[in-house]
């Protein structure tokens, strides 16, 4: 009986086995649609992995003066010049009030833009426009409406507001206020799609249960927008850190606006310490994760379920 | 209100408490809407309604979709501004308040609960805002909890309630205010069957219990007719008809009202013969003698309406016309025709739909002409059958008019099934 049984099965085992392997690899997500993959990986692969693993070890391979100081001689050297070490204070200078100010500004207008009004379309296209212009020439026309003899303080002595022109480009608030322009679109687009994923039934609820419209926000609307506020934080936050042209061509040329990535520019194409240059960019990386990761740490602490009302 | 926070802490028999919960709650003696009506630019979404609401009433707004009855609640509660009209609390005028300084509760659809709060904090919301003592905060939402069966999950998110429980909670967060009033919009409708029929045995009971002044917006009339002490019947913006469900259910002053109140079988027809009460609508291959309904006057030659109930139409006798086939069909239909009109309230249609369920059958059938009728039977009957069929005169209504254009007899139907 054994070998009658015995013989039938290996022939008759193959068949349910390759059907039960690809169900098992089904069931945890491995089919043919993973090919869709492969494209962004290899980008992801080619254009940002092997790069920051390739600047990475270079960072580790001290040039110039430092060479023969150990492998950590180019940290050491960023850390121990004052002029260098001080640009990232400066960078947090610009980028920590530029992020905040960009959230802060996209709440109320957001807020507002949730209902349907006359003109909605052309304010949104004059908000989001600046996304399109690109950071030098938003740098460009920050230069010529701000400067000396530009727009804005033309029409301030035509009004007599003030008795000398101010002085709004080549220092720090040209910078910050070229990271506003170029940063508050995306700020903005993100609250506006949170704020527009928040029911609105739950603030009509909140109304009825007699909370006045600051009431609402405070313990409606912004409870549930504030993960994604914190979301939009990050991504400001990191485009308003690497800041370069616009450091570049509003900063203030005597190195009050030197920023970091300024610092990594100027060491690894001005002076050629291609190792220093990376351990540069790696203290940026490492500091805008350290960033992220306060904002989402916060976040995870914070209610991110659904918003659509239904609980 | 000092006195409110006495009889909570001090914890009274269960017959006590509700006597107290009912003398509590925001009592009026009636709320008068004067005309309000809403229109956004063009459209009408409602007309001119005038109802008086008496405090402790269960007041059903009744119709399909579209039909004006969440514009109404929402205009009520203070959402929409009103076009035209005020509405009247005991005769101060509140339709200029906003919702928040109009104390009435409300019930969503969709429910509407705060996803980021626990239910006992959803349903302490409305008192926070109001800046109660925290000490009379915990005891009235226990209270309020209690009263809805949720006590064991108030430190759970609605996110993790079934869809039963959410909706208490919903009801919980609008009566803890004790408001004067309280709206519910749809509230059983994103709930399955079983759930809906407990549901709403909850609902009649907590408006009892709580002895709240309810106005409940829907389009299931057996919801509205079980629930409520009148009925507002809502058609494309306009009041169709109010009264109590016995009124709407025995003389419907309409089609359109009948079509709600389960009358399934609409036929446009014109009078043969009429008196006060009694009348023969003729037409389509039928002759039925039937009602007049209340109020109006018909003349031979009269386009109306006729409404039959599915559980009025009988099967008379067995046609023993032949089984089946296109042929045997069309034979019986022309000989429907004929004893049609020879015989009032007798006429042959053929079952083309028969549904089972368990007490008998649901048959829709077609008459020769083409008119759908449903009907109810317990006998066995098999599609394609010819049927032979009768409905009682004073179970059948008739009313003056042509028939509704189809959008709204689309609408009616669904609704009514």
């Amino acid at each position: 009986m054994s070998t009658l049984t015995g013989t039938p099965a290996p022939a008759a085992a193959p068949a349910p086995d390759r059907t039960a392997l690809r169900h098992r690899l089904a069931e945890r997500g491995v089919d043919r649609t993973l090919l869709l993959l492969l494209p962004g990986l290899v980008a992801v692969i080619a254009l940002f992995l092997y790069p920051f693993i390739y600047g990475l070890g270079l960072s580790f391979q001290p040039q110039g003066a430092n060479a023969g100081h150990g492998v950590f001689a180019s940290y050491r050297a960023f850390f121990s010049d004052r002029f260098a070490r001080g640009s990232i204070g400066t960078t947090f200078d610009l980028a920590l009030p530029a992020a905040l100010l960009n959230v802060g500004f996209a709440v109320p207008i957001s807020y507002r833009m949730r209902a349907q009004f006359r003109g909605k379309r052309l304010l949104l296209t004059i908000l989001v426009v600046p996304i399109t212009l690109g950071t030098v020439l938003t740098a460009e026309g920050i230069l010529e409406y701000f400067g000396p003899v530009g727009w804005f303080n033309s029409t301030l002595e035509w009004l007599h507001l003030t008795d000398g022109p101010v002085t709004l480009v080549d220092n720090y608030w040209g910078v910050l206020l070229s990271l506003i322009i170029s940063g508050f679109p995306f700020a903005f687009l993100l609250t506006h799609s949170y704020l527009s994923g928040i029911h609105p039934s739950l603030e009509k609820a909140a109304a009825t249960l007699g909370a006045g419209w600051w009431q609402r926000f405070r313990h409606v609307t912004f409870p549930l927008l504030l993960p994604g506020l914190l979301t939009t934080f990050c991504l400001t936050f990191v485009l308003a850190f690497t800041v370069f042209p616009s450091a570049m061509m509003v900063g203030d040329p005597d190195g009050r606006t030197h920023v970091i990535s300024i610092e990594a520019y100027e060491q690894a194409l001005q002076k050629f310490n291609y190792s220093q240059g990376c351990a540069i960019a790696m203290v940026m990386t490492a500091l805008m994760f350290a960033v992220i990761g306060v904002a989402m740490a916060l976040r995870s602490r914070l209610y991110t379920g659904s918003t659509g009302g239904k609980g | 209100m000092s006195t409110m926070t006495d009889t909570i802490e001090t914890p009274q028999p269960s017959g006590g408490t509700r006597a107290e919960a009912r003398d509590r709650a925001g009592h009026f003696s009636e709320l008068r809407l004067n005309g309000i009506s809403r229109a956004h630019g063009a459209h009408v979404a409602l007309h001119p309604l005038e109802l008086t609401i008496t405090g402790g009433e269960f007041i059903a707004l009744l119709g399909p979709s579209g039909c004006g009855k969440t514009t109404a609640l929402s205009c009520i509660a203070g959402l929409l501004p009103l076009t035209a009209g005020s509405i009247e609390l005991d005769g101060r005028r509140i339709d200029t308040l906003p919702p928040e300084k109009r104390g009435f509760g409300m019930v969503f659809q969709n429910y509407a609960l705060f996803p980021h709060l626990t239910v006992r904090a959803n349903v302490a919301f409305g008192l926070k805002m109001r800046k109660r003592p925290k000490s009379e905060i915990k005891a009235r939402v226990e209270e309020v909890l209690r009263l809805v069966r949720l006590t064991g999950h108030a430190h759970k998110h609605p996110g993790q309630l079934s869809g039963g429980q959410q909706q208490r909670v919903a009801i919980a967060r609008a009566i803890v205010l004790e408001p004067p009033l309280v709206l519910m919009d749809e509230p059983l409708s994103n709930l399955d069957a079983a759930l809906r029929l407990d549901m709403r045995a909850e609902i009649r009971r907590i408006h009892q219990e709580f002895g709240l002044t309810t106005l409940y917006v829907t389009h299931d009339q057996e919801e509205a007719l079980s629930l409520a002490d009148r009925l507002v019947v809502l058609d494309s913006g306009h009041v169709a008809q109010i009264g109590t469900p016995a009124e709407l259910y025995e003389s419907p002053a309409s089609a359109y009202v009948a079509a709600f109140m389960g009358y399934r079988n609409i036929l446009s027809l014109e009078v043969e013969s009429a008196d006060a009460e009694a009348v023969t609508a003729a037409g389509r291959g039928l002759r039925l003698p039937g009602r007049v309904s209340a109020g109006a006057r018909l003349k031979p030659g009269d386009r109306v309406q006729v409404a039959i109930r599915p559980e009025d139409v009988r099967v008379a006798a067995e046609d023993t016309g032949g089984t089946g086939g296109s042929g045997g069909s069309g034979g019986s239909g022309g000989s429907g025709g004929s004893g049609a009109s020879g015989e009032p309230g007798l006429f042959d249609a053929v079952a083309e739909v028969v549904e089972y369920h368990g007490r008998g059958f649901h048959i829709d059938a077609l008459t020769p002409a083409g008119d759908r009728i449903h009907l109810r039977t317990d006998r066995r009957v098999a599609p394609g059958d010819p049927l032979r069929l009768t409905a009682p005169a004073q179970r059948v209504l008739v009313f003056p008019g042509a028939a509704p254009p189809a959008g709204a007899a689309v609408s009616r139907s669904g609704a009514a099934a």
